[in-house]
């Protein structure tokens, strides 16, 4: 056992890229979840953005065209999940999980001639200077735009909710669909934005597994953060900052448990690779002690009567 | 007659089943206090809806001011100078009340102006308001004040109001009618929904009467007699139950010193509740919605559990007993909540007779469901209470409002209950029906019942009680005689304007 191989400089830098996948799905889902909808297909929109991004990373030789291919592809796959909510009134719950079996199904199929091939690479950011310092350059100035992306998201979202007028209004219908109705808003319409929007956010989750943090194809790759994301979101409080805290825990658990595997510690992998499951859900369970702060109308179907 | 600014010809609206709106025509003038006066299900609603822009009128025309008028959307609506105070508020309770406000105006002003603006505007009314609370934590009386104030705020020519004064004390009723007064007094037209005769004789200068959708008369208030109102809404003659002379026997059901957290964020505590209700006795108890009825009514029921001993039924503690062992002991209750508490919307009524009847008109034996008998004792719900419907086979969904009622007070009467807690058994109930719900509860009372009767609507609560308490922040004051009870002393039992303040200007 030798735990001195561990570098911490090393160990932040990549709990950062670990964390991002599960980031960026979640807000995706905060968005969501705060417009009063439960959309439990996080894990099938990620797989299919991983895919998806995947594949056209690799037959255009852009990344970047990968990031924006997935996210057309997750929101693709919600407007699946809001013609059934939104236009059908099916079940939230029952459609959140087809959807996600439905993903898995599908980019299993997809992917079949994809595997084992290695994809372009994303440029690390690079800036003169800053990006060579000691300590701080590789944790804060080394990192692929993306992940940037994901932090800039969660300013925006919270700012979003916090300052504007759009925000409010997205509040108002997850609060209280009925009385936004009777207000002249429209409910359904600005429903069917955030599920496109979340559905984006996770496609882009996804490709961020499948291109920067584990750069290859795997079916199922995206191995259960669909289902953190929607733990995270909940014991989040709905709020994004304590989204990106959550996720950042998630991720330094994650490589923390990897880098402890790889010294040797002498606890059985098992426990080390649920390790950051628990202890994510055990800290945002002690977090999130006001749940006061649910949409009221999360999880119900609107339907304008008389 | 003044200017005319909002007139209405031949609208008419129909659903599939039923037509809402037959024909309606009227005038509203500029300045001018118009009444809408209507039973449950008269059209009252869909037609105020219509005018706000909701919903759209299969034929007919409104102009406003000489100009057509057809609002798309409320939207536009509001810009062409209607407002609306909804009946069930259309409030957000996890916003506070300038985020509230700035969701019902078209270009809000940023925060800080319009917190400002509101301070301004409600001091300037008489309805004080701190425009940063959380609309959660209001009262209603404070409620629909947000929700009044959201409409001021855009110098409205038509200010709509929908059932207002359902949810207030007396006392915030004439905070409510002072500011009303002063609108008016500076030209906006109002136009007031209500079945409650005497406040409109007080306020309104004319009104207009629905039955079944369509206009059937017209006549000034002040002119008018309650009695000759009534007729007008209900097509004939109501006659109001009777009530016997009772002796009272002994004890029933007695709680003391009862105090119950809030089950959730926005319920309410109860604090130290006494009552006691004796054999034949009807206690009415009295307050405005949120506060503490539904919690009341669950721990005498047995969904809320408390100490043994804070429930005596006959001198027995049953404080720990849940609802099933308190029917067998004839504890019965009828909840305020019509689809999804005292009813399972998606059942049959054979179903639902079932749910509550099993234990004491023995339905089940060793786990069994003896449907045939279930179906004769809804049959006879149905008989007994003339509750509309093609049979029992229904579900408890299609059964309008005051149907339904019937159906739910009537299968918790028959089982013969030794104690019976009710709340709301009149709400959403037309007139005719509404009576025939009381006089049942008094004749049940008659054959020895002990009947606690929660309600908001204190006619209803004068009319069949005995004694009368009333809940107020979890509260219950001391139960009192019921004959001689001024409205005054019941409005300051229920706590009186709550703090809110008149205007003095």
């Amino acid at each position: 056992m030798d735990l001195s191989a561990i570098n911490p400089v090393l160990l932040i830098a990549s709990l950062m890229v670990a964390a991002t996948p599960l980031l960026l799905a979640a807000i995706g889902e905060t968005v969501v979840e705060k417009a009063g909808v439960l959309n439990l297909g996080v894990e099938g929109m990620m797989i299919i953005g991983a895919i998806a991004g995947f594949a056209t990373a690799v037959e255009s030789g852009s990344p970047l065209l990968g990031f924006v291919a997935a996210a057309i592809a997750g929101a693709a796959l919600s407007v699946l999940f809001a013609l059934l909510t939104q236009f059908a009134q099916a079940n939230q719950v029952a459609s959140g999980l087809s959807l996600t079996l439905f993903g898995l199904g599908l980019s299993a199929l997809m992917g079949q001639s994809y595997v084992g091939i290695k994809p372009p690479q994303m440029g690390k950011l690079d800036i003169p200077v800053l990006s060579d310092l000691p300590v701080i350059g590789p944790i804060l100035f080394g990192h692929d735009l993306m992940l940037y992306f994901g932090i800039a998201l969660t300013a925006a979202v919270w700012a979003v909710f916090k300052f504007t007028r759009v925000g409010l209004i997205l509040r108002a219908v997850g609060e209280n669909h009925d009385a936004a109705h009777a207000l002249g808003y429209k409910v359904i319409k600005i429903r069917i934005l955030a599920i496109l929007f979340g559905g984006a956010c996770a496609g882009l989750g996804g490709a961020y597994i499948s291109l920067i943090r584990v750069p290859q194809w795997t079916e199922g790759m995206t191995a259960g953060i669909g289902w953190i994301a929607l733990a995270l979101v909940v014991f989040a409080s709905w709020k994004p900052w304590r989204v990106l805290l959550g996720a950042y825990l998630f991720g330094g658990v994650t490589v923390v448990q990897l880098n402890l595997q790889a010294a040797g510690v002498a606890i059985p992998v098992e426990y080390l690779a649920m390790s950051p499951y628990l202890i994510t859900i055990l800290v945002l369970v002690i977090l999130s002690a006001d749940k006061s702060s649910a949409p009221a109308a999360l999880g119900r179907n609107f339907h304008a009567s008389r | 007659m003044t200017d005319v600014l909002l007139s209405l010809k031949g609208l008419t609206k129909a659903y599939p089943g039923v037509v809402a709106n037959d024909t309606v025509s009227f005038d509203i003038g500029e300045g001018e206090v118009h009444a809408l006066l209507g039973e449950n299900g008269a059209g009252k609603s869909t037609l105020v809806k219509m005018i706000y822009g909701l919903v759209k009128p299969d034929t007919g025309e409104m102009t406003l001011r000489g100009k057509p008028y057809a609002p798309a959307e409320p939207r536009q609506a509001r810009a062409d100078g209607i407002a609306m105070v909804f009946q069930h508020f259309s409030l957000f309770d996890a916003l506070n009340v300038a985020e509230n406000i700035a969701l019902g105006m078209e270009n809000p002003p940023p925060m800080a102006d319009l917190a400002s603006r509101i301070r301004e505007v409600s001091e300037n009314y008489g309805l004080p308001l701190d425009p940063y609370r959380t609309v959660g934590d209001l009262s209603a009386g404070e409620r629909q004040r947000v929700e009044i104030i959201r409409c001021l705020l855009q110098d409205p020519k038509l200010l709509i109001m929908d059932e207002p004064t359902s949810v207030l004390t007396p006392q915030e009723v004439d905070i409510l009618f002072q500011t009303l007064e002063k609108l008016r007094s500076e030209g906006t037209s109002i136009l007031y929904i209500s079945h409650k005769l005497e406040e409109i004789r007080t306020l309104c200068d004319h009104a207009t009467v629905l039955r079944l959708g369509k206009n059937v008369g017209e006549c000034v208030p002040a002119e008018t007699s309650a009695s000759e109102m009534a007729e007008l809404m209900v097509g004939s003659a109501l006659t109001p139950p009777e009530r016997g002379s009772r002796e009272f026997g002994e004890m029933a059901m007695d709680i003391s010193g009862l105090s119950v957290p809030s089950p959730s964020a926005f319920g309410t505590a109860l604090r130290n509740v006494h009552l006691t209700v004796r054999k034949g006795e009807i206690l009415g108890i009295g307050g405005v919605a949120g506060n503490g009825q539904d919690e009341l009514l669950s721990v005498l029921s047995g969904e809320t559990l408390t100490a043994n001993d804070a429930v005596k039924l006959h001198g027995q503690p049953i404080g720990k007993l849940g609802p099933t062992k308190r029917r067998a002991l004839g504890v019965l209750a009828a909840p305020e909540e019509r689809l999804g508490h005292a009813a399972a919307p998606d059942m049959s009524l054979t179903e639902n007779a079932m749910l509550t009847g099993s234990v004491r008109e023995k339905l089940e034996k060793n786990g069994f469901l003896n449907w045939a008998a279930t179906k004769e004792f809804a049959e006879r719900i149905i008989k007994d209470f003339d509750v509309r419907t093609p049979g029992p086979e229904n579900a408890a969904r299609s059964l309008s409002g005051g149907n339904l009622q019937k159906f739910v007070i009537g299968r918790e009467v028959l089982q013969n209950p030794e104690v019976l807690v009710v709340n709301q058994p009149t709400w959403g109930v037309d007139a005719s029906a509404a009576a025939s719900i009381r006089q049942s509860l008094l004749d049940l009372a008659a054959k020895g019942a002990a009947i606690i009767c929660i309600s908001q609507d204190l006619d209803e609560l004068m009319e069949i009680s005995d004694s009368f308490a009333a809940l107020n922040e979890g509260r219950l004051s001391a139960p009192r005689p019921a004959a001689g009870l001024s409205v005054e002393e019941i409005g300051l039992m229920m706590g009186g304007a709550h703090g809110m303040e008149v205007a003095h200007v």
